[in-house]
C-alpha cells in the first residue's frame, strides 16, 4: 500500500526530526519561508541542529535575522548555521549574542558557492570547481586547479537530512509549482535533502497541474502539509 | 578649519554610472548608490535587470497597495509585474552570474585598491560579515563597476593602495565612480579619468589612499 505524502499538521510532518539533524530552510529576504514547519520544529524541541539558509528580512536598518531561526538559536537548539547572510552584525540579534558567547558556530558561504554545493549534493556530483573564491579567504584549505578557462577552487557537495520548503501549489504526489520569486532556494534544497517537507498554499489532485509547468517533480518532495 | 567643499550628490554618481551601461545589456545592481542607477538610464536605451531573488527584467517598485510577497528584488523590495519578466531559482540565478551572462554589476564598497581588488563584505571589527552574492558577482560579471562615496565616515580613504579589509574579489573592478572622481584601476596603478566640478587633482589626491596617475586627457566629471 502506497504511503501517502499528505500530513494532517505541521507537527505531524516534522515529528521524526531527530537531534543532530541538518536542515535546509528555503526562502529569500524573509519571504517564502515554511513558517508553519519551523514553528512545529521549535515546538518539537529537537536540538544540536545544523541549519542552512540564505538570510532574514531586510529593513531600513539593513539585514535582519530570520525570526523563526533566531528563536531556534536562542532556545539552544542550534549548534551551527551555514549561510551567506546569517544576521546583521551589530543589530543585537540573538544569533549574534549566541555566536559571541561561543554557543553557536557560524559558517559564512558565498551564495553562489552554497547553491552549487547543494546542487552537487542533490545531483550526485563528487565536487565542483568554482572560480568564485580565488584570492579570498574562502579559498583557504581548498584545492586550486588551472583549467583552460582559468583557475578554479574545489567545493564539496552539501547534503542534508531535511529540507523545509514553501510551495504555491502541489499535487498529492508532490509535484510542485512556485510563484514568482518565491521559487528561490526551494528547488535545489528539495534535491539536496533526504526528506523534503513542502508547506503548500494549495494542495490539488494529480492531473490538476500542467506537467509542463512543474518545477520540482514529486520525486524530490516527500511530505506535504497545508499552509495555515 | 577649512570649510567643507561640496561633493557630488548620490544621484549624480548614479547618473554617471548609468552612462556606462551597455544598451540592451543585462545588469545587476547592488544596494545603496547602485540601486539609484536605474533611475538614470539615458532616453532611448534599454537595460535588463537581473535580481538574484530570481527575477529577470525587473521593473519599477510596486505601489504600497499592490505588494506581492512572491515578487521581490535582491534587497527584499516589492516589484511591479511587468511584461517580459522571467522567474528562476537560485541555481539559474547564479549560473547567469558565474557563467558570464550578466554584462555589468554595479556594487558598493568598503575599499577598492589601485589594482581593482574589491572589499565590500566585512568590517572585521563587526565580527562575521555578510557575503551574500557579492563574491559571485565580483568573479562572474563581465564588468564590475564600484559606485560609492570617495571617503568613509571619518573622511578616511576608501580608494587605497591595498585593501586592509578581507577582499570580495581580486583585480575585478574595472571602474570606480565616487562623489569626487572617476578612476580606472590598471595593472600600472590607478588612473584618474574625471574629477568633480570645482575640485583639483591635488584635493582629490589628498583624500585618496593610492597614487593617482593623471593622464593628459583628464576631464571634468561628464554626465
Amino acid at each position: 500500500m502506497l504511503q501517502g505524502k499528505l500530513y494532517g499538521s505541521p507537527q505531524a510532518a516534522v515529528a521524526d526530526i531527530p537531534d543532530g539533524s541538518t536542515i535546509l530552510v528555503a526562502g529569500y529576504a524573509g519571504y517564502g519561508i515554511a513558517e508553519g514547519l519551523l514553528a512545529a520544529l521549535l515546538e518539537l524541541g529537537s536540538k544540536d541542529l545544523t541549519i542552512i539558509y540564505r538570510d532574514g528580512p531586510y529593513s531600513d536598518m539593513g539585514l535582519g535575522a530570520l525570526p523563526s531561526i533566531e528563536k531556534l538559536v536562542s532556545s539552544g537548539r542550534v549548534t551551527k548555521l551555514i549561510s551567506p547572510i546569517p544576521y546583521s552584525p551589530g543589530s543585537g540579534s540573538d544569533i549574534e549574542e549566541c555566536w559571541q558567547a561561543g554557543q553557536l558556530e557560524i559558517e559564512i558561504v558565498p551564495q553562489g558557492i552554497l547553491v552549487e554545493r547543494l546542487r552537487a549534493g542533490g545531483a550526485g556530483i563528487g565536487g565542483v570547481f568554482l572560480p568564485t573564491a580565488i584570492g579570498t579567504r574562502f579559498e583557504s584549505g581548498r584545492e586550486r586547479r588551472t583549467f583552460p578557462q582559468g583557475e578554479a577552487v574545489l567545493e564539496l557537495p552539501l547534503k542534508a537530512d531535511y529540507a523545509l520548503i514553501k510551495v504555491a501549489e502541489v499535487d498529492t504526489l508532490g509535484n510542485s509549482i512556485y510563484h514568482g520569486s518565491g521559487r528561490n532556494w526551494a528547488p535545489v534544497m528539495a534535491m539536496a535533502a533526504r526528506i523534503t517537507i513542502a508547506e503548500a498554499e494549495r494542495i490539488v489532485e494529480p492531473g490538476e497541474l500542467d506537467p509542463e509547468a512543474i518545477i520540482s517533480p514529486g520525486i524530490f518532495v516527500n511530505r506535504i502539509v497545508a499552509a495555515t | 578649519m577649512v570649510e567643507e567643499k561640496e561633493r557630488l550628490p548620490r544621484e549624480v554618481v548614479a547618473m554617471r554610472v548609468a552612462k556606462e551601461l551597455p544598451d540592451g545589456g543585462f545588469v545587476n545592481l547592488g544596494i545603496g548608490i547602485p540601486t539609484l542607477v536605474s533611475n538614470f538610464i539615458p532616453d532611448g536605451s534599454v537595460v535588463f535587470y537581473h535580481s538574484e531573488s530570481g527575477v529577470l527584467n525587473c521593473g519599477p517598485l510596486a505601489e504600497e497597495d499592490e505588494q506581492d510577497i512572491d515578487l521581490i528584488n535582491a534587497g527584499g523590495q516589492f516589484l511591479q509585474m511587468v511584461p517580459g519578466m522571467a522567474f528562476f531559482s537560485t541555481v539559474e540565478g547564479f549560473a547567469m552570474i558565474r557563467g558570464g551572462h550578466v554584462d555589468v554589476t554595479v556594487l558598493g564598497a568598503h575599499q577598492v585598491s589601485a589594482t581593482g581588488d574589491l572589499a565590500n563584505w566585512m568590517l572585521p571589527e563587526r565580527g562575521v560579515g555578510n557575503i551574500g552574492g557579492a563574491m559571485d558577482l565580483a568573479a562572474g560579471a563581465r564588468q564590475v563597476i564600484v559606485a560609492m562615496e570617495h571617503t568613509d565616515r571619518n573622511d578616511g580613504p576608501k580608494v587605497v593602495q591595498e585593501c586592509s579589509y578581507p577582499i570580495t574579489g581580486k583585480g575585478c573592478v574595472s571602474l570606480i565612480v565616487t562623489d569626487l572622481a572617476v578612476m580606472e584601476p590598471t595593472p600600472e596603478g590607478l588612473v584618474l579619468k574625471e574629477v568633480a566640478p570645482g575640485w583639483t587633482v591635488e584635493e582629490v589626491q589628498k583624500l585618496t589612499g593610492a597614487a593617482l596617475i593623471v593622464p593628459p586627457d583628464l576631464r571634468e566629471y561628464e554626465l
